[in-house]
């Protein structure tokens, strides 16, 4: 296609694109380098059902009269992007001053709430990832050498995972890691420990929490993995054959390299997905042992007072952080595209 | 049963319009956002009885009503024209002053409200309370019974009783806690802290001020707790706990009022579990005599941007929703009420105990909702022995104070 018709041909998307994505983002932008107005405090008596007392509240005249001056609020430039609740410079500075060694370092530096969900979402995100493409992988041979007629049904109970509401499919697999549940109590029976709890205990939790992970993303790398699988050439599989490569053999030299590009897709997709890791942690009320960005965003937004410059600048290093994750991808489609 | 329970509702929606119809002559949009239990559910109804083709009445009732309430009230004309929540919740509300003094409506329609459920902040009425509702202690008469020990009167002897019971292999785990990691976890804390005789703040300033003896001494205590709770306890919030004493798990355990009903009927539970789940009252802490819990109400206010007939419309048909009329034998144990002709059942002497125990209330500061998110968040750690108290403190004062400072109270 010419330059200038795929121009005139995405134009109208790109149009939404802007609208709908790049403007809420530059909304969020200018969200988190603003902080709140001076809010003026008064005392006031507050009486109710239990009695009276004096209490702080706020001086709705005097506050709003900031806020008519400054509707943004104050410019904060990135201090909320240096403060302790996100990248904490000063924090860890101190802790790198102060540490004895290596590990030291870590435990202070995982005290701190976004490295504590860094440290949960890149785990989670470069284990998930290449074990989803496994399974994605495995899966789909599998079924592309079943039988044709039990193909459908297979392929049917392999996509559920993906089809079944995360909410819902986390919820399920929570009760049933519960200490009571089936598969908490097979634990505790297979570990001869009666006090075995998954949800008590750290890396158990993150270890559960992976496991749905793959068991929920694994369909879509299969899906994705069958299509490719139809597209594969016949004829170089036949001539490999006869050449007498076995069937290893000709998944590792035929189909592994058909499918390659697919598995670059794939790997972009669920880096993207994991680095959102969010709903596992709130239907296993993980929150105690795991946290992610995503997770920090709601619980600023959910709290009684809602922390507005917080969350977007949690946001912008979301999408910071997954612009790093795509680099070498995003290089690699540019070189190609330069190469042409 | 479900035929009773049937024609019951159909008497009763029957009644409702002979009943509620006393709203005079009204007319505009009254629109409720509100939380879900049966009680506010009886409120709802109570306000749409005074619908007329004059006036409309709806609700959205939801446990997510925090999420969308103050954004429903700050359009122009607002969303709902009435928002109901609790002493922590309003907060909110006033913060972004978003709802009405009542003064002007109490004075034209409201004569007959009783002073002392008028909320009043700096000499204006703000929201009109209904009901209140404590945590205090339920506990299993007949496992206390079996061990030969008197209910608790404070977190020592609860303790004390928790020890025996486990170690007579009666139950394994007898203390339940809503302690789940967030917003039940950071509620505990307040309670036991304000049993401890704890001040959050520094007098008349919004810097934080909880690392100190008593801090640490409600944390140490709350992990004493929690060696009797199922280990999962960090995942559990009411609903769990209520269900592991409705599974016959737990023997003791800090309960709200509002959920004493559900754990008392004979739905989800054993006969031999229910009828043994009695209440006791609020239990002091540390040789403190305010007891370790505190106290809540639930009203109604009316938005800032209603216009004034719908102001009117809305005051006039919340007024009705918890006036006498809405109390009959299906209702009269929901909640405790705070209206006229109300005659409390067993399930609500707990919240009544905790009133007449000199309970606090929940603090009702602008800036509370900030150091309750900070406490659920930080306090974990050091339950589950990754940090020491001191340093969970610490962890909580500094998250408060970089919130604090995003949002304009401290500098």
């Amino acid at each position: 296609m010419k330059h200038k018709t795929f121009f005139w041909f995405v134009l109208p998307s790109s149009l939404a694109m802007l609208l709908f994505i790049f403007f809420p983002i530059l909304s969020v932008l200018i969200q988190s380098v603003h902080v709140d107005t001076e809010q003026v405090i008064k005392e006031v008596k507050n009486c109710g059902p239990f009695g009276c007392e004096t209490i702080t509240s706020i001086d709705q005249e005097a506050t709003q009269a900031l806020e008519r001056e400054n509707p943004l609020g104050r410019f904060a430039g990135l201090t909320t992007y240096l403060d302790r609740r996100h990248l904490a410079v000063d924090e860890v500075h101190a802790a790198w001053g102060s540490t004895t060694g290596v590990g030291d370092f870590f435990n202070q530096l995982v005290n701190l709430p976004f490295y504590k969900a860094m440290s949960f979402t890149l785990a989670y995100t470069f284990i998930v990832t290449p074990l989803v493409i496994i399974f994605g992988f495995i899966i789909a041979v599998a079924v592309n050498g079943a039988v044709k007629w039990v193909r459908g049904p297979l392929i049917f109970f392999s996509l559920l995972p993906m089809l079944v509401t995360p909410l819902v499919g986390a919820l399920t697999l929570f009760w049933m890691v519960d200490a009571r549940g089936i598969v908490g109590n097979a634990l505790q029976y297979l570990a001869s420990d009666p006090n075995l709890s998954v949800k008590a205990s750290t890396p158990l939790t993150w270890v559960m929490l992976m496991v749905y992970g793959v068991w929920h993303s694994a369909p879509f790398a299969f899906i994705v993995y069958y299509a490719g699988l139809q597209s594969v050439n016949k004829d170089t599989l036949e001539s490999a054959m006869i050449d007498g490569a076995s069937r290893w053999e000709q998944i590792r030299y035929v189909i592994i390299p058909h499918l390659l590009p697919l598995t670059t897709f794939i790997a972009l997709m669920q880096l993207m997905d994991n680095f959102r890791v969010f709903e596992p942690i709130v239907s296993f009320s993980a929150e105690a042992h795991a946290t992610s960005l995503s997770w920090a965003i709601y619980n600023d937004l959910g709290g009684e007072t809602r922390q507005l410059s917080s969350a977007a600048a949690t946001s912008v290093l979301t999408i910071l952080g997954i612009s790093i994750l795509l680099l070498p991808v995003l290089v690699r489609t540019w070189r190609d595209f330069t190469h042409k | 049963m479900l035929l009773r329970k049937m024609t019951l509702a159909v008497s009763l929606a029957l009644s409702a319009n002979v009943v509620f119809a006393n709203c005079g002559d009204i007319a505009g949009k009254v629109s409720i956002v509100g939380n879900e239990f049966p009680a506010i559910h009886t409120v709802a109804k109570g306000a749409a009885a005074c619908a007329t083709d004059k006036l409309t009445v709806t609700s959205n009732l939801t446990a997510d009503h925090q999420k969308i309430n103050l954004a429903g009230l700050q359009g122009d004309p607002a969303e709902y024209t009435t928002a109901i929540i609790a002493n922590s919740s309003i907060i909110a509300l006033m913060n972004d002053d978003v709802i009405r003094p009542l003064d002007d409506l109490i004075a034209a329609h409201g004569a007959d409200i009783p002073k002392s459920n008028l909320i009043t902040i700096d000499g204006k009425v703000m929201a009109v309370a209904f009901m209140a509702n404590a945590q205090h202690l339920a506990y299993r008469k007949d496992v206390l019974a079996e061990i030969g020990v008197e209910p608790p009167k404070t977190y020592e002897e609860l303790l004390a009783a928790a020890e025996m019971i486990r170690e007579k292999g009666i139950m394994e785990n007898p203390v339940g806690g809503a302690y789940k990691s967030g917003w039940n976890l950071a509620q505990e804390f307040v309670n036991m802290y304000i049993g401890h005789g704890g001040e959050f703040y520094k007098p008349g300033t919004a810097e934080v001020a909880i690392n100190n003896p008593q801090g640490v001494a409600t944390l140490e205590m709350m992990k004493a707790l929690t060696e009797y709770m199922n280990p999962d306890y960090l995942t559990h919030d009411s609903n769990a706990t209520g269900a592991e004493m409705e599974a016959g798990n737990t023997a003791l355990m800090n309960m709200w009022g509002s959920r004493i009903g559900a754990l008392m009927d004979d739905e989800g539970a054993e006969e031999a579990v229910y009828s043994n789940i009695v209440v006791g009252g609020p239990m002091t802490v540390g040789g403190g005599t305010t007891p370790a819990t505190t106290l809540w109400w639930d009203g109604w206010t009316v938005a800032k941007n209603a216009s004034d007939e719908d102001a009117v419309a809305t005051f006039v048909a919340m007024k009705n929703g918890t006036s006498p009329g809405i109390l009959n034998d299906e209702t009269m144990g929901e909640a405790v009420w705070m209206i006229e002709g109300y005659t409390p059942a067993p399930v609500n002497d707990g919240v009544f105990a905790s009133i007449k125990a000199g309970s606090k209330p929940y603090p009702m500061l602008p800036f509370q909702g900030l150091l309750h998110t900070a406490l659920g968040d930080n306090l974990s750690d050091f339950l589950q022995g990754k940090e020491s108290a001191e340093q969970a403190l610490a962890d909580t004062e500094a998250a408060y104070t970089t919130a604090a400072k995003e949002k304009g109270f401290l500098n």
